[in-house]
């Protein structure tokens, strides 16, 4: 019997931002045997999995692309499992079986900085109930209260009458009991594992250069495909000659589809020669002429557009602006950004021979790559696997969109019985992202005598990510990532109005590492400009408009502090501030500057606060904070321009990332206040350009409004 | 032709333009090297021949007959991990970890030369992209093997939540 599911809802409730679906499925349990295997006897529960020589496998919904959610997870699980932490190994759930188990490893979508926050709860509950189930089996073998029995490190003691066993022992008689309802949780004070650093359990395989992201998978006779899209976005394929490419060494077919023709050959480099000798006639349809200056028009429409929708309304703005002491305006813009990762999209698809397909892939959404596999080859979810792998960076790119999946099934199906391998080429990477949108921000101020904020107005033009990968997620007119940071600031200013014009145009945008954090620098360096004209300094301005308790105004205190704000910096150096919440967590960051007498930027210095309620691996958060910083500084010299419908940049050469030279130090400092799961993978990026760009103003006088730098320098 | 690659003479079926990364990886199935950008901007490629740090993607196979190829899998010489490789997993440096292989390389051929590299040093010989931002304990791994003195783990602190963070 087959899954009956709307697939097209399906793709669209697993997108990156995840979590809290509600998917009914009709399957039954008949077709149990044909992928993924049977469940295995071992588990406890279905999180953990104990062996008899009391190694402990702890299943790993989510994905792990460098942020080091696979161990914090399973942090998670092991203090309330009360195991031995060096017995401890992961494995990512199976897609397969989640679905035949009726989604019970709940959401696998990475993203949104959500993997700890979202799932914190069952999983510690999870690891409670599989400890409460494995003493009750020891208690029962011997014949004692439960209660009277204590556990350590993997091993279960009852002190009266002086026995232990281990978990190992125990574990199959324990997983045939009842899981407990309600099992009892420990108090923050009493982790051991959540708090601490424990060594990431994937970095030795990363260190030696294991075969362990979707680009290298091997499988018998496999064969490796190179793909070439239509340059020009929503263009189609109008005509193909392949001649040439034929009759190249190794080419084994070529693959016309739509939009894309692919070269399949027997290794990738062949595919990707043959590849470049396609002669392909494109139909560019009616974005043709697409350019840097039509997507600006189309912006700047978007501001001058009457009866927009609002955001946010509190008080009455127009009339706040109109009698205010001074009115301070600018208006800010970003361009469009790709993620970028450093492994490519690509995706191993193969039709085996019993009918059904399995899937190897690098990808930040489980759920999501199984639908794009049944989707692109027509059969049924449960005839569809997904073997998920280390991800060489996600970004958000791997998320939703999964369009590499489907292209690489809609490639493999042409070779029915062989395991053919796609890998786009960073060109392809980089003309056929999901940009972080371009957009257009005009921000005006009304300031009272004192130099206070009495009025603040936001008009912002943003194509939607939600439109085109969530439509169902817009709120009457309002794609919540494109107003964030204005329409949720709790400044407290009295009147606020945010009006958000949504203008998409044909270029693809995406999650792209914290959607929507150009509005922290629009925001934050617009309160650094009112702080001026108010002749007042950005920390004390800023405090003074968060409440006591907000928690947003302990972190901004928390980062001052660290940073020693206020204190002499050395000859030519100048900090710069900024506070924004976000994906969970509360995060300010102090920025140490300067600008050389050629306009070149250099960041020496960054301390970042955080509240995210709590840490379960503060190194890993670390590695997160710094990450953040560098790879956001990046977007002072990163653009994509458009020409003739088409991105500009191709590669590394014209897309220049950060490197080595550029890294700051960074201090994290934390302030977990408790009560609440915050993320870590993106809050961090929240920040970076506003503070530096406020410590560019402090160096220099100059505001710098629109990125990336012209020419890199601040002129 | 016959190539040697960490120590190993083998036969391999190749055309000599061919970069040396498509024939470690899918001809010679030795996936640790990997493919970044194919224009030897990113490093991700990075081996050593005879000793010094090659961009593999650009490298025609055909130039390296007799040549000795040392790729990630090989640098710990069969016993063990490299100093590098340790150095890496006490720093926790990588994240995603794709660029590391490369990077690791780059490294050990800048130490093979320059055992003390400072920051301008290390900058200038190990100029590969890692798009997560492990640079900084790339840098203080490099320190660390060099002798310096670095930074270890910051000491383990009462969290305002009432947990202990270490």
């Amino acid at each position: 019997m087959a899954v009956t599911l709307d697939r097209r809802q399906f793709l669209k409730s697993t997108a990156a931002l995840g979590g809290g679906l509600a998917l009914e499925f009709s399957a039954a349990g008949t077709a149990l045997a044909q992928v993924g295997g049977p469940i295995s006897p071992l588990e406890v529960t279905h999180w953990i999995v104990i062996k008899p020589d009391d190694t402990v496998v702890i299943r790993v919904a989510r994905s792990e692309m460098g942020q080091g959610s696979m161990t914090g997870l399973a942090q998670m699980v092991a203090e309330e499992l009360g195991c031995d932490w060096s017995k401890v190994s992961t494995e990512f759930a199976s897609p397969n079986e989640h679905i035949r188990r009726k989604r019970i490893w709940g959401s696998m979508s990475t993203g949104g900085s959500a993997g700890i926050r979202t799932s914190q709860e069952y999983l510690r509950k999870s690891g409670a109930s599989a400890r409460e189930m494995l003493v009750s089996a020891a208690a029962t073998d011997w014949n004692v209260p439960a209660g009277e029995c204590t556990v350590s490190n993997g091993v279960i003691t009852h002190g009266a009458s002086r026995r232990t066993t281990t978990y190992g022992k125990v574990a199959a008689k324990a997983g045939q009991l009842e899981a407990p309802k309600d099992p009892k949780l420990k108090e923050p004070g009493q982790w051991t594992l959540i708090g601490k650093s424990v060594g990431r359990l994937e970095l030795p395989d990363k260190v030696s250069g294991k075969p362990i992201y979707g680009v290298d998978v091997r499988l018998p006779g496999m064969m490796m495909a190179s793909i070439v899209q239509c340059p020009i976005f929503l263009g189609k394929v109008k005509s193909v000659d392949s001649a040439a490419a034929e009759k190249m060494r190794g080419v084994k077919g070529i693959v016309k589809q739509d939009d894309f023709v692919a070269v399949v050959a027997d290794n990738w480099w062949r595919a990707n020669q043959a590849a470049k000798a396609l002669r392909i006639e494109w139909d560019g349809g009616k974005y043709a002429n697409a350019s840097d200056e039509t997507i600006r028009a189309m912006l700047k429409e978007g501001l001058e557009a009457k009866d927009l929708p609002s955001a946010r309304k509190i008080g009455d703005t127009d009339a706040a602006l109109a009698s205010a002491a001074r009115v301070v305006e600018a208006e800010y813009d970003s361009p469009y950004l790709s993620h970028a990762p450093m492994e490519p999209m690509t995706s191993t698809a193969w039709f085996k021979d019993d009918g059904t397909l399995e899937v190897w892939v690098s990808t930040q959404n489980g759920e999501a790559s199984i639908a794009a596999a049944a989707e692109a080859s027509g059969l049924p979810l449960e005839k569809c696997e997904v073997h998920k792998t280390q991800l060489g960076g996600g970004f958000g790119r791997r998320g939703a969109p999964q369009d590499y999946v489907k292209q690489s099934v809609a490639i493999a199906k042409q070779f029915p019985g062989k395991p053919v391998k796609l890998i786009w080429s960073r060109e392809e990477d980089m003309q056929h992202g999901f940009y972080r949108p371009a957009s257009i921000v005009r921000m005006k101020a009304g300031l009272d005598a004192d130099g206070k904020i009495v009025a603040l107005k936001s008009t912002i033009a943003c194509p939607s990510i939600l439109a085109l990968l969530r439509p169902e997620g817009i709120d009457k007119g309002i794609d919540f990532t494109a107003v964030r940071t204005f329409s949720d600031a709790t400044y407290t200013i009295p009147n606020q109005q945010v009006d958000y014009a949504m203008r998409n145009g044909h270029v693809p945008v995406g999650f792209w590492r914290a959607p929507g954090l150009q509005n922290s620098f629009y925001r934050e360096c617009f309160i650094d400009e009112c702080a001026a004209a108010a002749g007042k300094d950005p920390l004390e301005y800023r405090l003074a408009m968060l409440k006591d308790g907000d928690k947003n105004k302990a972190v901004l205190q928390a980062a001052a502090k660290a940073a020693g704000w206020g204190t002499p910096l050395p000859k030519g150096v100048y900090r710069g501030i900024a506070q924004s919440d976000g994906f969970g967590s509360y995060t300010a960051m102090v920025a140490e500057v300067s600008v050389n007498p050629q306009g070149q930027v250099k960041v020496h210095r960054v301390v970042f606060a955080i509240d995210s309620g709590y840490v379960v691996n503060p190194d890993a958060c670390r590695a997160q904070a710094e990450g953040n910083v560098i790879f956001n500084m990046g977007q002072l010299h990163e653009a994509h321009h458009l020409k003739d419908g088409r991105i500009v940049e191709s590669n590394f050469h014209d897309f220049q990332l950060p490197r080595m030279a550029e890294m700051p130090v960074v201090e994290t400092v934390f302030v977990p206040s408790g009560g609440f799961w915050g993320g870590h993978g993106e809050p961090g990026a929240l920040n970076v350009i506003p503070a530096v760009l406020n410590g560019v103003y402090a160096a220099t006088g100059k505001r710098v409004r629109s990125l990336p730098l012209k020419d890199g320098v601040v002129a | 032709m016959k190539l040697n690659v960490n120590g190993r003479v083998q036969d391999v079926d190749a055309e000599p333009e061919m970069p040396l990364l498509w024939v470690l990886r899918d001809v010679m199935g030795m996936e640790g090297t990997k493919y970044g950008c194919g224009i030897a901007q990113c490093g991700a490629c990075t081996v050593h021949v005879d000793g010094e740090a090659v961009r593999s993607c650009v490298t025609p196979v055909g130039q390296l007959e007799g040549r000795k190829i040392v790729t990630i899998e090989g640098l710990g010489g069969g016993r063990g991990l490299h100093p590098v490789q340790k150095a890496w997993l006490e720093q926790s440096v990588p994240q995603c970890g794709y660029c590391q292989s490369g990077m690791i390389m780059a490294t050990a051929a800048l130490l093979a030369k320059n055992p003390k590299p400072t920051d301008e040093d290390i900058e200038k010989g190990v100029t590969n992209l890692c798009r997560c931002g492990t640079y900084g304990r790339v840098r203080k791994a490099i320190h660390s093997l060099g002798g310096q003195k670095v930074d270890g783990a910051p000491k383990a602190v009462q969290a305002p939540n009432g947990q202990t963070l270490a």
